[in-house]
């Protein structure tokens, strides 16, 4: 079963251009709902509206707006929008190489694997080169006319182009910290670590499975057919005086039995 | 789809809010996108400057809609639709819904990123100020991650769950059948490369290479031209529709500050010890982290009252001697309990 790419490009830093072809790595499974109108069951639209006079406005028909913070409001062309965007580009501009995990995963959004367009010896040198080095790269490139971010890394033995958030709030709050004063129990905190230890495992993404989604299913299914369906109620769960004696009790629950 | 956080000027909201389980430790935590819109955000606007607003409409009757004129259907066939609601969602996995079980705990370095979906910020709840900072102190210096499955808004996650400055983050991951493997793309099997094809590369990658990540480097060049365009705008006066009337001075609410003031000194020392205060917490996650709206204090409050039983409400409208308490039905008194506060 042979993928369909994505879309084309080159990637070029200092002198060396490798074309590649981008495909999607990951599926959408998500089970998709539409918002009804309850009494007929007819699929809701939306619409924008002025909030004083109720005149309906098509999308097409509105303006973009900045607020400022005094609650001005700076309005834009549409033509003045397409002035800002990039212009078409195959170039997978790559401007920096950095260790491995330099780039904070916290900041990616989606991965795409990269195939040879075309000159599959420039690629294998390309991702033995990146292999050899240890190092990812940060890339810039142009897709229907939006910019992109991306990290430029090998997974497993394949070359990928992983694309990243920009907004620098996501770095604003990886420099959240907790107060350096919390006081800590020394021995509450020796039994956490206990605990920790006990539950340790390796990481087998494979081995967890989405459920739910199956219910989720079944439940549509089940009501398609006209049956009742039955509310499982929440669990009831073991209550402790204090943090200390959960600490105790879960070390207890939790340790290997001889 | 619900908005998972309002670029309107509107208080920061939780996406999800429920308990961390590790073992027989519970955590009451709300769950906060560590993700913000990127600025400078723009809001559809009417030719004469006004913000518009969104609003549902029945493209048949073509009447607005109120939210509760508004169930979730499935298309099953052409046409032919089932509707599910969050109660039923919920029910599928009860557990799942209220809690993350961390029952396993693996080398934090042992996080494949390629698996990486959106990052979160974890705040604990009142009184579990303490709890969270033992759990965050003993996962960091363990160097661990707890991974899980959880349901969060009709969607079961795979989620990593580790501490960084004491701060508990999560990072919801792709489950693996997600993931294609490269195998399933049919990928060209690798060539072989060039000896000094390869030098070269590896040369031209030294040529560029830096130790750190000089974080200029992420900024956006759309965005900054944005700005520009919008301050050339503004300093000439051009297209400028004044405020009419003057934006209250809210101060901004940041999850930064929002964590603060549940972390601080005070919070961890005078709060109650986490595993007595769970039920009203996870049943103020009952109240609003479900449903995806927006989650307001009296909804929570009243959602607390009603994970009591009615024996128990009795007693507590007893004890603020609300008159016709006899009559009432559980909502009735959960409802007059609550006007007391």
């Amino acid at each position: 079963m042979s993928a369909r790419a994505l879309w084309r490009g080159v990637v070029r830093f200092a002198g060396a251009e490798v074309p590649v072809k981008l495909y999607a790595a990951v599926e959408d499974r998500d089970v998709h709902f539409r918002l009804l109108h309850e009494p007929d069951e007819v699929p809701v639209t939306r619409e924008l509206v002025h909030p004083e006079t109720g005149e309906v406005v098509p999308f097409a028909d509105a303006k973009r707006g900045y607020v400022t913070a005094e609650g001005d409001l700076v309005i834009l062309e549409p033509d003045e929008l397409d002035a800002l965007a990039p212009e078409p580009s195959r170039v997978i501009d790559v401007v920096r190489f950095t260790p491995r995990g330099a780039i904070d995963p916290r900041w990616y959004v989606r991965p795409y694997y990269l195939g040879p367009d075309g000159e599959q010896e420039a690629f294998a040198a390309l991702a033995a080169a990146l292999e050899r080095r240890e190092r990812e790269g940060l890339a810039r490139w142009t897709m229907r006319r939006r910019g992109y971010l991306g990290a430029l890394r090998m997974h497993r033995g394949h070359l990928m182009l992983i694309t990243l958030r920009s907004d620098p709030a996501v770095l604003a709050d990886a420099a959240l910290a907790a107060p350096a004063d919390a006081d800590l129990d020394p021995r509450e905190l020796d039994l956490a670590r206990r605990i920790l230890e006990t539950l340790a495992a390796p990481f087998e993404p494979e081995a967890y499975a989405d459920t739910y989604r199956q219910r989720v299913l079944d439940l549509i299914a089940a009501k398609a057919r006209g049956e009742p369906v039955r509310l499982a109620p929440p669990p009831e769960r073991p209550r402790f005086e204090d943090l200390g004696q959960a600490l105790r009790a879960s070390l207890e629950r939790e340790r290997p039995r001889a | 789809m619900p908005e998972r956080d309002a670029a309107d000027g509107s208080a920061l909201q939780p996406y999800w809010s429920g308990v961390i389980a590790f073992s027989l430790v519970r955590v009451p935590v709300s769950l906060y996108a560590a993700h913000r819109r990127s600025r400078p955000a723009l809001r559809l606007v009417h030719d004469d400057g006004t913000p518009l607003s969104r609003r549902y409409v029945c493209p048949e009757e073509g009447k607005p809609l109120t939210s509760d004129e508004i169930v979730r259907g499935y298309e099953v066939e052409e046409g032919s639709w089932v509707i599910v609601r969050d109660e039923e969602l919920d029910a599928l996995e009860p557990a799942k819904s209220r809690e993350i079980d961390l029952r396993r705990f693996v080398p934090r370095d042992a996080l494949d990123p390629v698996f990486f979906e959106r990052p979160y910020v974890l705040v604990p709840e009142p009184g579990a100020a303490k709890a969270y900072l033992l759990l965050a102190r003993a996962m960091e210096e363990e160097r661990r991650a707890g991974v899980a499955t959880f349901v969060m808004r009709g969607k079961e996650y795979l989620v990593a769950i580790f501490a960084d400055d004491g701060v508990l983050h999560a990072e919801t991951l792709r489950f693996a059948a997600e993931l294609r493997a490269p195998a399933d793309l049919d990928l060209p099997e690798p060539a072989l490369a060039d000896v000094h094809r390869v030098a070269e590369l590896e040369r031209a990658i030294d040529g560029l290479s830096a130790d750190g990540l000089d974080r200029s480097l992420l900024r956006d060049p759309h965005a900054a031209r944005l700005s520009e365009l919008i301050e050339e705008k503004l300093d000439a006066g051009v297209d400028v529709v004044e405020a009419r009337r003057p934006e209250p001075d809210e101060p901004e609410v940041d999850l930064a500050a929002i964590l603060r003031g549940r972390l601080s000194a005070t919070a961890a020392r005078d709060g109650h010890d986490t595993n007595g205060q769970d039920r009203d917490a996870y049943a103020a996650a009952d109240a609003g982290g479900r449903t995806g709206r927006t989650t307001t204090k009296r909804a929570a409050v009243t959602g607390a009252l009603m994970a009591r039983t009615k024996a128990e409400l009795y007693e507590q409208a007893k004890a603020l001697d609300i008159a016709g308490r006899s009559a009432m039905s559980k909502e009735e008194l959960a409802r007059a309990i609550r006007e007391r506060r």
